[in-house]
């Protein structure tokens, strides 16, 4: 009995021991934060007045995320970097993962290329990118003019900034998303295929039958995550165009920054960044519910 | 007959993914070129892919306008500070999820699924207040502390941990071994794979980190890298061959990481998938 009391003992104290740093911070940086990010986002505050100064002014600032005409810039341009990004990045996902699945020589070597955009800092690349796009010294309008083509000043222009953080940004996470539908690919038994040959099933019917259902579910997760992604785009605007021209390239976290770092506007940049969570949430819950309709799950 | 349509086969393919990887590898051949030109070839039309002589002064020269090598040793010590206190903090409260069973564990692990979903930008505007009312603005711990709590992380070990046998815990005990034994004698050892998977992925987030040490900096002294990059091409915008040594230096260390664990950092990549 003494045993079983003093096991008893040891398991909860071991409990405590190994859950107390993780819950601390969970508390801390999560919990607490979230809580106070929801009184703030009710409040004006400045960061200059004290805590106990805070004063509430009800959903003003919730009225002002979709009245005011910079915030509402930003989210129309998430869902134009949305409308360009996605169908692009899945499109040529699929097709690089395809052919990256093939068992031909130094294919280890093409997975290891694409990927290296990934690991790299997205100010690195950014920096680099805006060299490379620059309208004088640039390399990109350099190899249209080889073409006969006078290339735009892109991050200057504001018909042409969006299309050029989209490209950037494609080029980025398709090593990601190549990756990851790879993986998939992969998971999908051989017998299927080998089935289809003996039916003498063509490429094309193959992939639409069997490669592109048995991999809903990687596609789903990945649709998902480059439409969270999207909504979060941040790192490449703020370094690549600073948001402009003229509000042109603006997203709803660099907005976020801006009101909270720069303008001091702690209450309005809260709000909006609850604003971001319900359009997240809410994408999240249509993709789960659109998931559970199409996705295909092997049985 | 077959085997020449599988020939051509191969060759287009090999033609996508040639043409493909040297688009996506070129702007850091670009990079690289750049970072060893002057100032002048750096801007030269026609550009030159390579330059005419090899100029290492520029990752002395960027010294003048900015301390370079002090963000470079920020952000190694905060790589590996964020790093290694992650996979410590993750792989305890795994271990504790997986294993050691007491009442409310369930709860308190359904708050950490939930936490994964705030996006960041939630928790940005108090965390800040947080940590400049507590004067962790401008320090190590302030640059450090956020990073090293991941609801993802314990997820992923826990899951890891949840495969290990019983059995195996249980004969650790009757042979008098304590949890805390157990933990870092079969726990750890156990779960190798995953936590290199962890480390690369923990070591890249916080290598190229930039919102955070954005906001929670104010002097030189503090500035990680990818931060000090930023604010170098805000000064000095047209020194091409300056910023591209800057950005030289901040690729290789990551690089380096990657050719050496490129296995598991594909599967960390993966094993996202899975979730």
């Amino acid at each position: 009995m003494r045993m079983v009391g003093q096991r008893k003992w040891n398991r909860r104290t071991a409990a405590f021991v190994f859950l107390l740093p993780a819950v601390l911070g969970l508390i801390a940086f999560q919990l607490l934060p979230m809580i106070s990010s929801i009184f703030i986002s009710f409040s004006d505050w400045d960061l200059l007045s004290k805590w106990t100064q805070i004063h509430f002014i009800g959903w003003t600032n919730y009225v002002e995320v979709f009245s005011n005409e910079k915030s509402y810039t930003s989210i129309k341009n998430v869902f134009i970097f949305l409308i360009g990004y996605m169908p692009v990045i899945t499109l040529l996902g699929i097709m690089f993962a395809v052919l990256l699945n093939r068992n031909i020589r130094a294919i280890k070597l093409y997975r290891a290329a694409i990927f290296v955009p990934v690991i790299t800092s997205w100010v690195a690349v950014s920096i680099v990118w805006r060299w490379l796009l620059n309208g004088q010294s640039g390399l990109i309008n350099y190899a249209l003019s080889k073409i006969g083509i006078e290339g735009p000043i892109w991050l200057q222009d504001d018909h042409w900034a969006m299309v050029a953080i989209i490209a950037v940004t494609i080029w980025k996470d398709i090593g990601f998303v190549s990756i990851i539908l790879l993986a998939g690919l992969q998971d999908i038994s051989e017998d299927y295929y080998e089935a289809a040959n003996l039916d003498g099933a063509s490429a094309w019917s193959k992939l639409i039958k069997i490669t592109i259902p048995l991999l809903s579910p990687t596609l789903f997760f990945i649709i998902t995550i480059s439409l969270i992604n999207s909504f979060q785009v941040f790192d490449q605007v703020l370094i690549m165009t600073n948001g402009g021209p003229a509000g042109a390239t603006s997203t709803i976290v660099e907005q976020v920054y801006r009101n909270a770092f720069q303008f001091n506007k702690m209450g309005f940049a809260a709000a909006q960044s609850w604003v971001l969570f319900v359009i997240i949430f809410s994408v999240t819950m249509v993709m789960q519910w659109l998931q559970r309709r199409w996705v295909v799950y092997e049985r | 007959m077959k085997d020449r349509g599988s020939l051509i086969k191969n060759a287009l393919t090999h033609l996508f993914l040639i043409v493909a990887s040297i688009t996506l590898i070129f702007p850091f051949l670009w990079m690289l070129s750049g970072g060893f030109k002057d100032s002048l070839e750096v801007v030269k039309m026609p550009p030159q892919l390579l330059p005419s002589q090899w100029n290492f002064d520029n990752f002395i020269q960027i010294e003048k306008f900015f301390p370079l090598y002090r963000f470079l040793f920020n952000s190694v010590v905060i790589a590996i500070v964020t790093t290694v206190l992650q996979l410590l903090i993750c792989a305890m409260a795994a271990y504790v999820f997986a294993k050691i069973t007491f009442k409310g564990r369930q709860a308190i692990f359904v708050v950490f699924l939930t936490t994964m979903m705030i996006p960041a930008q939630v928790t940005l505007v108090p965390l800040f207040i947080l940590f400049s009312q507590t004067n962790l603005i401008d320090t190590y711990a302030g640059l450090i502390l956020p990073g090293i709590f991941s609801a993802y992380g314990t997820f992923l070990l826990r899951q890891n941990i949840m495969t290990i046998p019983n059995e195996l815990l249980e004969a650790a005990f009757i042979d008098g071994a304590s949890y805390y034994r157990v933990f870092g004698s079969i726990i750890m050892p156990l779960i190798k794979p995953t936590l290199a998977a962890l480390t690369i992925f923990a070591f890249m987030s916080s290598w190229n980190s930039f919102l955070w040490p954005l906001i929670a900096t104010n002097s030189k002294e503090l500035m990680t890298l990818p931060l000090g990059l930023s604010k170098l091409q805000g000064k000095w915008s047209t020194e091409w061959n300056l910023l591209m040594a800057g950005n030289v230096i901040s690729f290789l260390p990551i690089f380096a990481v990657y050719l050496f664990a490129q296995r598991y950092f594909i599967k960390g990549m993966t094993m996202t998938g899975i979730k």
